[in-house]
C-alpha cells in the first residue's frame, strides 16, 4: 500500500487510529467538510458493503475535486436503494439511465462538460458487477478504448443482487446463487468461468486501474483520490460483501472483505498504463476455508462431509493470485 | 444558398447550422453520409465548439446522447434500421427522461432477411416510444425539419426523430436551399435545459417511480406530446416567416378539393403519388392526397378534417404490422371513427421495392371501383409465394424461407423493380 507506511492496528482489533494519522492521510469521513454524497436514509440492507463502498468512494472523489462531480449510475441495488421516488440520498448531481449504459452516459456527460468549457467538473460512472462485467461491458470497453475522461467504479458483490442473487460473470466458482443452485453433482457455480475485468481494463492501456475492498477504506479513498489525479479512463473495482446475497451476518461485512484479500482470493493492487505498480501485501496468509465458512452461499461445501476437493481448488485460485501478484511479504 | 448536394449532406449542413455541441454516432447504411459529413466538419473546426464521438454501438450512441443532453449540451445522433432497434432501450429512456435529443432515422427495412433498402419499418417500430416523429417528403424538407426539430425538442423537452427515406432521399443529389447561419440563429435560440446535471445545483435524474406516481409521469409524457399538435404548425409558420418556405406542419393536403378518394402516405413516395394523382385528375377522377408529416404525435383532428368529405381513403404505407396489416392505416382509421368511409391499406415499397406510377394507377383504379382487398400488397408476386407454400407443404425440411424465394427467382442480383 503506497500511501500508509505505518500500521496502526490496535491489538485484537483492526481499527485504524485515525487521529494517529497526519491530516493528509485522515479519512475524508473524519473531516467536517465531508460531502455526505450518499446521505443517510437510503434503503440498503444492514451491513451492505456496496452502500459503504459508494459512500467512501464518492465522498473521496468529491473531496479530491472540490465537490465538482457528476455521477452516472447503472441500475442495481445502489441505484434502487438510493433513489426511491420521490426521495434521493444523493447530494451530488446524479443520473440513472439504464442497467447497461452507465459508462456511455458518463462519456456523454464528459463530452458535454468539455464542450462547455467546464473541465473542472469531473465524471464518475458506477455500477454493480452485473452492470459492469456483463450487460454494461460493451459500453465500458468503449469508454476505456476511447480513453474518455471518466472514472468507472464497479461495486462487486459477485452476483445480481437487486434481482434476487443470480449468477454474474463475477460470481466465484462453487458459490450458490439463485441460478447456480447448490444441487447436483457439482453444486454452486462452475469452475473455469468468469471474467477478470480489472485485467481486461488494464489491457486497454488506460491510465489507472485499481482494486480495493471495503475492509480498507483508507486505501479505497486513497485510490479514488489518486484516480481523480489522472485524466482519461480509469477503473476501480471494489469488493463489497452483500450480507443478503451471501448469507452472511451483517456485522461480518468488513471481516469477509478482509478475508477475501488476506486469503488471496481478491488481490488488491494498482496499475498504471497496463502495468501493476503496487500490491497490498497479505499480512499472513489465511486458508480460504476461513473465508468460505461464514457464508451460506458456500454452506454446501461444509456439510457432513466437507467438499475437500472443491475447497482445495478454491485454495489453488488463491495461491495462484498470491504468486502472480507477489502478495506475500518476503519476511512472512 | 442554393446548392446541388446529396440529401445527407444537406441534412448534415442543417444539423451543423443548429450548432450541436455533442454528436455521437455509429455507422449504418444509409445514415453514414450524414454523420461522416458532420464528423469532418468537427475535425476541420468548421463546426465548433462540438464534440464528435465515435461510439462502439447504437446503444452507446443513444446513451452518450442521454448523458450529453442531461449535462446541458445540444445533442444529435443518427441511425437506421438494425441500429435503431439496437438502441431501443435507450430510445425509450431518452423520452422517459425528457431529453431533447434530435436523431435522424434514415429509414430502412428491418431483417431478417437483412436488407439495406428503404421502408418505414424501423421508425414505425418506435412509434410509441415517446419521441416525436416527423417524416420528410423531400430533401429540402428533411433539411428544414432538422432545424425545426431542435426548436421543438428543446421547447417541449422531448426528443425528436426526423425520418427521411434511406437512399431515396439520403443519397439523392438535388438542389437544396441551405439557409444562412444568421437566419437559423434567429429561429433557434440557444439551448436552455429544463433539467441539467450541474454541481452548482445538484439534482437526481432518473429515480425509480412505483405505482403511486408512474401513471402520472406517463400521462405527462402523453400530454406533452399532445401539446406538440399545436406547436408543430406554429413552428412551421414561424419557419415560413424566417426562411420563406413551407416545411413541416402536421399534415399537408394536395388536390383535396372535392376529392372522393384520398390517398394517405408518409415520406418521399408522396412525390410519385402526387404525379399519379395529377394524371388521374387530368382524366377527371376526383382524387387527392394527404401527406402526414407528424406521425407522432398523430394529428387525429387534422386527418379527420382532411378526409371527412371523401368517400374512401387509401393508405399507402411502407410498413407492415404482421398479423393485422397496416400501421399508418390503423392510426388513420382511429381519426375517422364514426365516419362512413371505405378504407384500403396498400403495403408498398418494402425493403426498397420500387413504387411505380403504373402500379399506383392500377391499385388506385381498383380502390376507386371498390374492388381492392382491404389489405393489399403492392406488386406481390403471388406465384412465387405459392410455390414456396407448396414446397413447404410437400417437404418438412424446406429450408430457409428467404433462400427459397431467391432460388425461385433464379437471379442473384437484387432487383428493386
Ligand atoms: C436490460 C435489463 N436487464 C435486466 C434488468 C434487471 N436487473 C436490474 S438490476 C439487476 C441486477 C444488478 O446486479 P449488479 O449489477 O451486480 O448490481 P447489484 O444489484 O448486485 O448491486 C438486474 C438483472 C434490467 N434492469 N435491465
Ligand atoms: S442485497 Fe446486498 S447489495 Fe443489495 S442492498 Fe442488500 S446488502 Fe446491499
Ligand atoms: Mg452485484
Amino acid at each position: 500500500m503506497a500511501f500508509q507506511p505505518v500500521k496502526f492496528y490496535q491489538t485484537g482489533t483492526f481499527t485504524v487510529g485515525n487521529r494517529l494519522l497526519d491530516e493528509q492521510q485522515r479519512s475524508v469521513q473524519a473531516q467536517e467538510e465531508r460531502s455526505n454524497s450518499l446521505n443517510s436514509g437510503h434503503r440498503a440492507c444492514q451491513g451492505c458493503g456496496e452502500a459503504l463502498g459508494a459512500r467512501y468512494a464518492i465522498d473521496a472523489a468529491m473531496h479530491a475535486t472540490g465537490n465538482q462531480l457528476i455521477a452516472a449510475n447503472a441500475t442495481g441495488c445502489l441505484e434502487v436503494f438510493s433513489t426511491p421516488y420521490p426521495e434521493s440520498s444523493w447530494q451530488i448531481p446524479w443520473i440513472h439511465s439504464l442497467f447497461g449504459n452507465a459508462a456511455a452516459v458518463a462519456s456523454g456527460i464528459a463530452a458535454a462538460l468539455r464542450v462547455k468549457g467546464r473541465g473542472e467538473v469531473r465524471v464518475i460512472a458506477q455500477g454493480g458487477d452485473g452492470g459492469t462485467t456483463d450487460i454494461g461491458f460493451g459500453c465500458l470497453s468503449g469508454m476505456f478504448e476511447r480513453n474518455d475522461d471518466v472514472l468507472y467504479i464497479c461495486y462487486d458483490n459477485e452476483a445480481y443482487m437487486n434481482t434476487g442473487v443470480q449468477r454474474s460473470s463475477a460470481t466465484p466458482p462453487a458459490a450458490r446463487t439463485a441460478t447456480t443452485m447448490a444441487v447436483g453433482a457439482q453444486p454452486g457455480n462452475v469452475f473455469g468461468q468468469g471474467k477478470n475485468v480489472p485485467a481486461i481494463a488494464m489491457a486497454h492501456d488506460i491510465p489507472y486501474v485499481a482494486t480495493a475492498t471495503v475492509a480498507e477504506l483508507h486505501d479505497l479513498e486513497y485510490k479514488v483520490k489518486k484516480a481523480m489525479g489522472f485524466h482519461g479512463a480509469r477503473y476501480i473495482h471494489v469488493f463489497v460483501p452483500c450480507p443478503l446475497g451471501w448469507g452472511a451476518a451483517s456485522q461480518d461485512t468488513i471481516k469477509l472483505a478482509r478475508l477475501a484479500k488476506e486469503t488471496g482470493l481478491f488481490p488488491v493492487f494498482e496499475a498504471e498504463h497496463g502495468e501493476v505498480t503496487s500490491v497490498s501485501k497479505i499480512r499472513r496468509p489465511i486458508p480460504v476455508e476461513e473465508y468460505l465458512r461464514p457464508q451460506k452461499r458456500f454452506a454446501h461445501l461444509f456439510g457432513q462431509e466437507p467438499a475437500a476437493e472443491v475447497i482445495a481448488r478454491l485454495q489453488t485460485i488463491a495461491d495462484r493470485n498470491i504468486k502472480k501478484f507477489g502478495l506475500l511479504d518476503a519476511a512472512a | 444558398m442554393l446548392k446541388q448536394i446529396e440529401g445527407s449532406h444537406g441534412v448534415a449542413e442543417a444539423v451543423a447550422l443548429a450548432r450541436p455541441e455533442v454528436i455521437c454516432a455509429y455507422p449504418i447504411s444509409p445514415q453514414t453520409h450524414i454523420v461522416e459529413a458532420l464528423g469532418e466538419m468537427v475535425k476541420t473546426g468548421a463546426l465548433s465548439p462540438c464534440e464528435f464521438i465515435n461510439v462502439e454501438s447504437e446503444f452507446a450512441a443513444m446513451s452518450v446522447a442521454i448523458g450529453a443532453s442531461a449535462a446541458g449540451a445540444r445533442t444529435y445522433t443518427a441511425t437506421a434500421s438494425q441500429g435503431l432497434l439496437f438502441m431501443v432501450e435507450a430510445v425509450y429512456n431518452a423520452a422517459g427522461l425528457g431529453l431533447p435529443i434530435v436523431m435522424t432515422v434514415a429509414n430502412r427495412a428491418i431483417g431478417a432477411p437483412i436488407n439495406i433498402w428503404n421502408d418505414h419499418t424501423d421508425a414505425m417500430s418506435q412509434r410509441d416510444c415517446g419521441w416525436i416523429q416527423l417524416f420528410a417528403e423531400t430533401n429540402q424538407e428533411a433539411l428544414d425539419l432538422h432545424i425545426q426539430a431542435f426548436r421543438l425538442a428543446e421547447e417541449l423537452s422531448l426528443p425528436v426523430m426526423v425520418c427521411m427515406d434511406g437512399f431515396i432521399l439520403t443519397h439523392a443529389y438535388e438542389r437544396m436551399d441551405v439557409p444562412e447561419q444568421a437566419l437559423v440563429d434567429a429561429y433557434l435560440p440557444p439551448y436552455e435545459p429544463r433539467q441539467v446535471l450541474d454541481p452548482r445545483e445538484p439534482v437526481s435524474i432518473g429515480a425509480m417511480v412505483g405505482p403511486e406516481a408512474f401513471t402520472e409521469v406517463r400521462y405527462l409524457a402523453h400530454a406533452k406530446q399532445m401539446s406538440a399538435i399545436e406547436r408543430i404548425p406554429q413552428l412551421a409558420q414561424e419557419f415560413r416567416a424566417v426562411f420563406g418556405r413551407d416545411s413541416g406542419g402536421l399534415v399537408r393536403g394536395y388536390r383535396l378539393e372535392d376529392a372522393e378518394t384520398v390517398v394517405v402516405a408518409l415520406g418521399s413516395v408522396l412525390g410519385t403519388i402526387k404525379d399519379t394523382v395529377d394524371e388521374l385528375r387530368d382524366r377527371g377522377v376526383k382524387i387527392g392526397v394527404l401527406g402526414i408529416t407528424s406521425f407522432r404525435p398523430f394529428p387525429l383532428a387534422a386527418v379527420r378534417a382532411a378526409l371527412a368529405g371523401a368517400k374512401r381513403f387509401v393508405v399507402l404505407e411502407k410498413s407492415l404490422a404482421v398479423g393485422i396489416g397496416g400501421i399508418v392505416a390503423t392510426n388513420v382509421r382511429l381519426a375517422l371513427d364514426g365516419l362512413a368511409l371505405k378504407g384500403y391499406t396498400i403495403v408498398a415499397g418494402l425493403g426498397g421495392r420500387a413504387i411505380t406510377r403504373a402500379s399506383l394507377h392500377r391499385v388506385f383504379g381498383e380502390a376507386i371501383a371498390d374492388r381492392l382487398e382491404a389489405v393489399h400488397f403492392l406488386d406481390l408476386q403471388r406465384e412465387r409465394v405459392a410455390r414456396v407454400l407448396e414446397r413447404e407443404e410437400a417437404v418438412r425440411r424446406s429450408g430457409p424461407i428467404a433462400e427459397g424465394i431467391l432460388k425461385d427467382l433464379g437471379t442473384v442480383a437484387s432487383r428493386i423493380g
